[in-house]
């Protein structure tokens, strides 16, 4: 299997996704190409965090909820009754909206992933919390106190801890559910730099509601809209520059130009 | 608005603007007034009668409590009388009680929160085990008669027995402060350990456990202090009220504390009222007092943590 970028390493086909008797996606189908960023915009509400934890089959820790559809990750349909999603949650990790580091000391955060996938050798989860903490670029601002509490860290700090603590476990996809939402601009530039650092070895999807970002950092872009009642579906996806100075449909040029949403 | 006119409700205003004649200001300050007297009256009514038990209690102590009443056996001369023998039993209980409860209760608990699907029988259970809290401890007592004695063929008046029948006392509390506990754990910690990549099972372990940690040793220790001062179950399984050997192994016999206090005080003669009944009150107390005073510590290093 010949790995390049622009590859096609996931494929979405026909994806509804329901909660209780809310249909909340419709239809939705996209194509995401290795090792590049592809961001998901759309209003509040339309269904953007919905379909990432589709991706990961986080959705299915909700009650009462049904997906249809595939998804194809390198080739597999992730639905598969063979495919264990804790297997697949290795593979295709996520970043979520709130910085959510556990109540350990930073070590113990980064290390966590390792040592629950078996890796007990200090030596070699030093080495994994070093390579993830540079990853991350917090290395230098916590190397002295990696015993220190999580939670003495300040937000963007916390926010690119939890983004370490992925990339520990070397996932093939990141997905970030608006992973700067709640960080001050300093921190989100320092986020989306590093994103932008790490996009040779990863594959990443971050939902965004703030379009300056999704056009600084992404080179693909997918517009969900709403319809009443929150049920999303795709209106259009494509390269990031086409999708933000000539868009293809009137809604997507509706929302980008700030007409609603 | 002519001049005259200004002038005059520039002088009005003068009079009545922010003072509190014309409105309710004055009445609802008295009214405010006297319900904060209701709630002194309140709060002095329970420390007052408390300081009072203390005071009388301690100064009816004072020359009993020594080093000699806590090593000695029960006597038929108060000035001999000491709890040793209660004194070991009830640490012998409770250290049993702790033992089973701890895994029957958070096992439960973890269960109801983790596993169990939330559905009408959940609820059901839950609403059991919060009346279970509830029933008055002497039911307890005949439970643990019926079951561990009649139906389970053990010696009446054990340790064992006294122990399993604590068990069920407290079990319910347990149970519910452990899911108390539980319940805190905030949903993105779960989810980060799940989106991880981690079994069910894992994170249960390595996240969900160690941090309600505190909150189930807090409730554990509360309820250890009320099996330590319970009483009535253990008439009902026919513990001693009084002993004279120190239990050595499970299925001693045994007394403990509140029921060699209740048999004291029954006793006739000064010294037994007044002397060592007081006293071992006062033990009693203090260990509840410790007890409390290392579940409030766990919960106060706890809160600090988080921050």
């Amino acid at each position: 299997m010949g790995i390049a970028k622009n590859d096609i390493v996931l494929e979405i086909k026909n994806l509804n996704f329901y909660y209780g008797e809310l249909q909340a996606l419709i239809n939705i189908n996209l194509e995401i190409k290795r090792n590049t960023i592809t961001s998901i915009i759309g209003p509040s509400g339309c269904g953007k965090s919905t379909m990432l934890r589709c991706i990961n089959r986080m959705n299915e820790l909700i009650d009462d909820t049904r997906t249809e559809g595939e998804i194809f990750y390198d080739g597999r349909n992730i639905f598969d009754s063979d495919v264990d999603p804790v297997k697949l949650r290795r593979k295709i990790g996520m970043v979520f909206q709130q910085p959510n580091p556990f109540p350990k000391n930073i070590f113990d955060n980064v290390a966590y992933g390792p040592k629950m996938y078996g890796t007990r050798n200090r030596q070699k989860l030093r080495e994994i919390v070093e390579i993830s903490l540079k990853k991350a670029a917090l290395w230098d601002e916590v190397k002295d106190r990696l015993l220190d509490k999580s939670l003495s860290l300040s937000g963007g700090q916390q926010q690119r801890l939890c983004i370490a603590r992925t990339l520990a476990v070397e996932p093939d996809i990141i997905l970030m559910d608006e992973p700067a939402s709640s960080l001050d601009p300093i921190a989100t530039m320092r986020i989306e730099q590093l994103l932008r650092e790490v996009t040779d070895d990863y594959t990443i999807i971050i939902v965004t509601n703030n379009m300056q970002q999704a056009s600084r950092i992404s080179e693909y872009t997918a517009f969900i809209n709403a319809k009443e009642r929150r049920s999303g579906f795709l209106v259009e996806y494509g390269r990031t520059q086409d999708l933000f100075i000539k868009p293809q449909m009137k809604q997507t040029e509706d929302y980008i130009s700030g007409r609603f949403g | 608005m002519n001049q005259a006119k200004l002038e005059k409700r520039a002088m009005l205003n003068q009079e009545s603007f922010l003072s509190s004649k014309n409105d309710n200001i004055k009445s609802e300050w008295i009214k405010g007034r006297i319900f904060l007297l209701i709630c002194i009256v309140s709060i002095l009514f329970g420390i007052l009668s408390l300081a009072a038990l203390l005071i009388y209690v301690f100064w009816d102590a004072l020359g009993w409590l020594n080093w000699q009443f806590i090593t000695s056996t029960p006597s038929r001369f108060a000035s001999k009388a000491g709890i040793f023998p209660m004194l070991m039993g009830s640490g012998f209980i409770i250290m049993l009680v702790a033992l089973f409860s701890l895994p029957l209760g958070v096992g439960t608990a973890v269960y109801l929160e983790e596993y169990a699907p939330k559905n009408l029988f959940k609820k059901f259970i839950e609403i059991n085990i919060s009346n279970l809290a509830g029933v008055p401890s002497i039911v307890y007592g005949l439970l643990g008669l019926g079951l561990f004695v009649s139906f389970l063929d053990l010696t009446h008046g054990t340790i064992l027995v006294g122990a399993l029948t604590l068990t069920l006392r407290i079990l319910p509390v347990v149970i519910v402060t452990s899911q108390e506990a539980i319940k805190a754990v905030p949903v993105s910690h779960r989810r980060a350990s799940i989106g991880l990549g981690t079994t069910k099972w894992q994170m249960i372990r390595s996240v969900v456990l160690p941090e309600s940690v505190p909150g189930i040793m807090t409730g554990m220790i509360l309820a250890l202090a009320v099996a330590m001062g319970e009483t009535a179950p253990l008439i009902m399984i026919g513990a001693a009220t009084s002993i004279f050997t120190a239990p050595r192994n499970i299925h001693s016999s045994f007394s403990s504390l509140p029921l060699q206090i209740f048999a004291w005080s029954d006793f006739p003669g000064e010294g037994f009222r007044h002397g060592v009944t007081p006293a071992a009150i006062v033990v009693l107390l203090v260990i509840l007092m410790i007890m409390n005073g290392a579940a409030i510590y766990i919960r106060h290093r706890f809160s600090r943590d988080k921050n």
